[in-house]
């Protein structure tokens, strides 16, 4: 094997023993753990859930109905998906966006053939990889301003862009290291036949290495589309006003009946559930696709 | 090693096209090559043989910059390879490189595969290039194939692709590291056909190889490595016969 700065660890043994450990080709297991987990949960599981929105009113008390929860339901939920739903799905897209768009950069700075850009973007990575998002969310949150003066003019920053923008930060380090990863998973064999045609290092990534691991990479990306569009309930601690920001405040509006809570939040689960659950099956079948033809 | 800012002598046809002089390679502790000088001039073919992990596909990684070495000096056609101030794509544009594994482009096709570096390292004209490549293919003998991806093509079919992307960059001279020792005994003569041809045209060739017979056969000089020293060397004529050094002897009785 031939030593690529940033890419290979050039082995000093033959023996497996003694070569250093490949962190690189070893995909850490719970990567794909969530795609694969909601992936194996049968279409059907929210019936059992709408089942037990159904059984509840046997034991709830007689002064607020469960029928009428029911009805408060029916009666909000466009509403929830409109101005609720909705906004989580626009929050997710955009911080998707944004995280891919930094990630894919910090992933091959991760690579770079610089120690010092090397070193940094691994950190930078790290941090954000392994910080609770919660706390990432409430650090934007606080360390944002909430307007912006230029000149004499004042742009005010919503707390819903701030929102995006801290999600968007734990997904930029986790497509930072697939982007690593995927890099890393071609063989060097394939740089050192570039490199003797003559190829430089930019043409060889972008025209040799990218383009074959560029479908190794949709499974794990798709797979954290999935987990941050669940995550984006975490805003509703910073008020931001999604799903189930506007479900509390429904609630409230209905008078904080307890009967609610079951019908409103099952039905947030149902609809989080409708969305993610062929992501994570289509997920799951393009992984096992493109592992097949590689 | 001094750097001046005279320009090396023009190379001249009549001088060695590789001049390998003292090198030592060492991979941190492990010496790899040790005082390797040999000379290898324009239009001949030599081959390297010798037990695996004597440094032979370093050596051949060392002509054309893959990997510096740490001292010595090696010379492509009056350039010295290892100066800081080489420029190393240049070099490498005149020294071709095959591999024992082909390594192929996967996600393109056998025609692409040879038509890239010309287009995009020597940003050639396509459609010439595309001439090029289609009579390259045609000359390793995969006419048909053109349009076929790595994955579709044997063995054989692949290295003989990658000999005709190497040779779609018009080097000086081929390196060729045992590029048949993966194939299937079928598909060897194959692909050795299409070296032979390249020799007989006068194509400067340096291959490492484990064929004997292949090497007997087109080989002007044979040079024997063992951990990183040449111990034997000769032309085929009195080198299989004559060989002075056990090492020789014994690796011979052994494959032969
Ligand atoms: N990049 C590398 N890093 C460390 N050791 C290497 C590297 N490449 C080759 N070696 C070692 O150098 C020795 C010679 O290797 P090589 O030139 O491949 O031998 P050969 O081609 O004659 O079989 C072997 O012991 C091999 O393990
Ligand atoms: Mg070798």
């Amino acid at each position: 094997m031939k030593h690529i700065p940033g890419v290979t660890s050039a082995p000093t043994t033959d023996l497996p023993v003694l070569l250093p450990l490949d962190r690189t080709r070893a995909r850490p297991p719970e990567a794909m753990m969530v795609s694969r987990w909601l992936a194996g949960l049968p279409a059907w599981t929210p019936l059992p859930l709408l089942a037990l929105m159904l059984l509840w009113p046997l034991t709830a008390e007689a002064a607020y109905t469960y029928g009428q929860a029911v009805d408060a339901l029916w009666r909000w939920l466009p509403f929830l998906v409109k101005s609720g739903f909705l906004y989580n799905v626009v929050i997710s897209f955009l911080a998707m966006a944004i995280g891919t768009a930094a990630g894919a950069a910090l992933g091959l700075a991760q690579i770079s053939q610089i120690a010092a850009i090397r070193r940094t973007a691994w950190f930078v990575t790290q941090l954000f990889r392994n910080s609770p998002w919660l706390v990432l969310l409430f650090i934007v949150m606080l360390a944002l301003p909430f307007e912006l003066v230029i000149g004499d003019t004042i742009i005010s920053i919503p707390d819903w862009t701030k929102a995006v923008f801290g999600l968007s930060l734990p997904i930029m380090a986790n497509i930072s290291e697939i982007v690593r990863g995927a890099v890393q998973s071609v063989p060097s064999a394939q740089w050192e036949a570039s490199e003797a045609l003559a190829f430089n290092r930019r043409q060889i990534l972008w025209m040799i290495i990218l383009p074959q691991c560029i479908k190794r990479m949709i499974p794990p990306w798709m797979n954290w589309y999935a987990i941050l569009t669940m995550a984006t309930p975490l805003c509703s601690l910073l008020a931001v006003e999604e799903i189930v920001t506007l479900s509390r405040q429904a609630i409230e509006a209905e008078d904080n009946h307890p009967e609610l809570l079951v019908p409103f939040y099952s039905f947030i689960m149902v609809i989080f559930f409708a969305y993610c659950y062929p992501i994570a099956r289509l997920t799951v079948r393009l992984e096992r696709k493109f592992a097949v033809k590689l | 090693m001094t750097e001046t800012a005279v320009q090396p002598p023009a190379w001249t046809p009549d001088q060695p096209i590789v001049a390998i002089r003292e090198v030592r390679k060492a991979f941190g502790e492990l010496e790899v090559l040790t005082d390797v000088s040999f000379d290898v001039m324009k239009g001949e073919v030599v081959c390297i043989i010798g037990p695996s992990g004597s440094g032979k596909s370093t050596l051949l990684r060392c002509i054309n910059a893959l990997i510096p070495i740490n001292s010595g000096s090696i010379q492509v056609e009056g350039q010295e390879v290892h100066s800081p101030h080489l420029d190393k794509l240049a070099l490498r544009r005149k020294v071709g490189m095959v591999f024992q594994q082909y390594n192929l482009f996967p996600h393109k096709t056998a025609l692409q595969n040879v038509m890239m570096a010309p287009v995009h390292v020597l940003k050639e004209d396509k459609a010439e290039v595309e001439a090029r490549a289609y009579r390259l293919i045609r000359k390793v003998r995969l006419e048909g194939k053109e349009n076929a991806y790595p994955g579709e093509l044997s063995g054989g079919q692949q290295q003989r692709v990658a000999i005709a992307r190497s040779l779609a960059m018009n080097p000086d001279i081929m390196l060729f590291d045992e590029v048949t020792a993966a194939l299937d005994p079928e598909t060897v003569k194959e692909v050795l056909v299409t070296i032979k041809d390249l020799a007989a045209e006068g194509m400067t060739c340096m291959l490492v190889t484990h064929e004997m017979g292949f090497a007997r056969e087109i080989a002007d000089h044979i040079y024997f490595t063992d951990r990183g020293i040449i111990v034997e060397h000769g032309p085929p004529a009195t080198f299989f016969t004559d060989a002075k050094d056990p090492r020789t002897r014994e690796f011979l009785s052994q494959i032969l």
